[in-house]
């Protein structure tokens, strides 16, 4: 699903990267707050939900290709988490859904979960 | 590859802001280097994990990368407290991780796990209270 239709079906605000926003294709989202579990389990090109704001969310999306970050609960991240993901050419956007609903209606619009198997490959 | 290509990096204990960085820079140099980016992201997510360790449990260290036609090879070395069960360590889901590590989204007990799982080659040789030093090896 195009970022910009993920970005309006959550009612989410563009912390960065907004030139992205209808480049970037997500099939898939993991849904977390343990980066390992990020690592171990998220797609490359898959859409990152978090309730997570420090600088280390970005690094992980940087190590798995991981192309945009959805913060739930309205909770922004500080300036320099959101300039290395500019830098990086990783989109940021928030919503004030929680990760429940967040989740609920991108599964209902046919965002299919991460496969174990899709990991590092 | 014409010759093979040494990098080596110093990570500082405790300091969640700038970790990471090494293995940022690491992937980076393997992406110019034309390596595939199945690879990039294994040797990314082995050295992320490995410098996450240095910050979190080893006390700082130091991460030392060789790249060369065969293989990429990343090696971590601390002077922290070394693993007293490394069976235990890598097992899904055991962790010693602080409460500040896990605020910051890390001690999920799957480190140890996702180095091995990313790894051709993956060795540990620790001592309690000496340190510890890890070798993972991607095949190329």
């Amino acid at each position: 699903m195009i970022l910009d239709k993920i970005a309006r079906l959550t009612d989410a605000k563009i912390l960065c990267g907004e030139t992205r926003l209808t480049r970037i294709d997500s099939p898939r989202a993991y849904a977390c707050d343990l980066m390992s579990d990020v690592l171990a389990l998220c797609s490359p090109g898959a859409l990152l939900i978090t309730g997570l704001t420090n600088i280390q969310i970005v690094r992980t999306a940087q190590m798995l290709d991981i192309p945009a970050v959805l913060f739930v609960r309205g909770k922004t991240p500080m300036q320099d988490t959101i300039s290395l993901a500019d830098e990086s050419e990783i989109t940021l956007i928030v919503s004030g859904m929680s990760m429940f609903q967040v989740c609920g209606i991108l599964y209902a619009e046919g965002i299919k979960p991460c496969l174990l198997a899709d990991a590092g490959a | 590859m014409p010759e093979p290509i040494d990098l080596e990096y110093d990570v500082a204990a405790d300091d969640y802001q700038t970790a990471g960085e090494a293995s940022s820079n690491l992937k980076e140099t393997l992406k110019i280097l034309g390596i595939s980016s199945s690879v990039c992201r294994r040797a990314a997510v082995i050295t992320y994990e490995a410098e996450m360790n240095l910050v979190i449990h080893g006390g700082g260290g130091r991460i030392i990368a060789n790249i060369d036609e065969d293989k990429v090879e990343i090696m971590t070395v601390d002077r922290g407290p070394g693993i007293p069960n490394v069976e235990l360590a890598i097992m899904e889901g055991y962790t010693t991780a602080s409460d500040h590590a896990r605020e910051m989204g890390f001690g999920a007990g799957m480190g140890l796990p996702n180095i091995k799982r990313n790894a051709d080659i993956f060795e540990i040789e620790t001592e309690v209270g000496v340190g510890t030093t890890l070798r993972a090896v991607i095949k190329l």
